[in-house]
C-alpha cells in the first residue's frame, strides 16, 4: 500500500467529518430520527405522508449546501466522471443495495456505528469490503 | 409546522456542508479511499472517525434522556439480526459506490452543484429504491402464499 500524501486531507476531513456526526446527532438528539441518506429519499418517495416532510426539509437542506457554502468559499464542482450508463448501473445498485440492507454509508457508517450498533457494524464491513474488491478489479484487474 | 421543518433544513444543511468539507462529494477522493491497491487516499477514514467520535456523544444523550429534545420519541432501528439482506444489501451497495465513488448523501449534494452526472445518478438511485422495494413486497407474498 501506497499511501498518497499529496492528496490526504487530514484537517479538513476531520472537520468535515465533526460537521457530519454533529448534524446525524443533533437529527437523533433534536428529532429522534436517524439520518440516514438512503432511508431519508427513501422515505420521502413512498413513505407515509406525515413522515414526508421533515425529510423533504433534510433533503432541500442537502440539496442548498453548495449554494450556502458557495456564499463563503470557492467550492470546487465536484467532477464526476465515468459515461452515463455506469453512473446509472451504480445509482441502480446503491439504490437497491442500501434499501435491501437498511442503510447507507451515513445511516450504517455514521449514525449505526455512533449508536455502537452491531449489526450496523457488519453492514459497514461489507460495503467496505465490497468497495474495496470493486475499485480493485475496475483499477487493477482489468486494466 | 414551519418552525419544526426549520431543523430539519438547518441540519441537512450542515450535513451536506460537512460533505462538501470533508471532501467526500468528489468522487476521486472517494475512490482514491477505495483504491488500497493504488495510491491510497485514508482521508475517509479521518471522516468516520471525526464523525462518529461527535455522533457518539449525541446519540449517548439522547439514550439517556429518552425523548427528543423537541419532544418526539426516539426512533432508533429495532432490527439487530445480522443477516443475509443486510449483509448482500451491503454488498450490492458497496459494489456501486466502488463504480462512481458516489453514495446517496453526496450524491444529492452533487445534485445541488446541478451536474448532470449526479442527475443520473440519482433518478437510477431512486429506480433501485423502488425496484428494491417491488422485489421484498413480490418475495413476501410468495412467503406468505407458502405458509397459507
Amino acid at each position: 500500500m501506497q499511501v498518497d500524501w499529496v492528496r490526504f486531507t487530514p484537517s479538513a476531513s476531520l472537520a468535515g467529518g465533526a460537521m457530519i456526526g454533529l448534524a446525524a446527532g443533533l437529527s437523533f438528539l433534536l428529532l429522534g430520527r436517524i439520518a440516514g441518506v438512503s432511508g431519508v429519499v427513501a422515505g420521502a418517495l413512498a413513505g407515509p405522508l406525515g413522515e414526508r416532510a421533515w425529510r423533504v426539509a433534510f433533503l432541500t437542506g442537502l440539496f442548498l449546501a453548495p449554494s450556502l457554502l458557495a456564499l463563503f468559499v470557492t467550492a470546487a464542482p465536484p467532477e464526476i466522471e465515468g459515461s452515463w450508463t455506469r453512473l446509472a448501473a451504480a445509482g441502480l445498485l446503491v439504490g437497491f443495495g442500501s434499501r435491501l440492507g437498511s442503510g447507507c454509508t451515513s445511516g450504517h457508517g455514521v449514525c449505526g456505528l455512533s449508536r455502537l450498533s452491531p449489526r450496523s457494524l457488519a453492514a459497514t464491513a461489507s460495503f467496505m469490503a465490497a468497495g474495496f474488491a470493486t475499485v480493485y478489479v475496475l483499477r487493477h484487474a482489468l486494466s | 409546522m414551519r418552525n419544526t421543518l426549520l431543523v430539519p433544513f438547518a441540519l441537512g444543511l450542515l450535513f451536506g456542508a460537512g460533505l462538501q468539507v470533508s471532501g467526500m462529494t468528489s468522487p476521486s477522493k472517494v475512490l482514491g479511499f477505495l483504491d488500497i491497491a493504488g495510491a491510497f487516499d485514508p482521508s475517509l477514514a479521518l471522516v468516520m472517525g471525526g464523525a462518529v467520535a461527535v455522533g457518539v456523544v449525541a446519540f449517548r444523550l439522547a439514550k439517556a434522556r429518552g425523548r427528543a429534545l423537541l419532544g418526539a420519541p426516539l426512533q432508533a432501528p429495532t432490527a439487530s439480526a445480522i443477516d443475509a439482506p443486510l449483509l448482500i444489501g451491503g454488498a450490492i451497495f458497496g459494489v456501486g459506490w466502488g463504480m462512481a465513488g458516489i453514495c446517496p448523501g453526496p450524491a444529492i449534494v452533487d445534485l445541488g452543484f446541478l451536474d448532470t452526472g449526479a442527475l443520473v445518478f440519482v433518478v437510477a438511485m431512486g429506480v433501485g429504491m423502488g425496484l428494491e422495494r417491488l422485489a421484498s413486497r413480490i418475495s413476501r407474498r410468495a412467503a406468505d402464499g407458502a405458509d397459507g
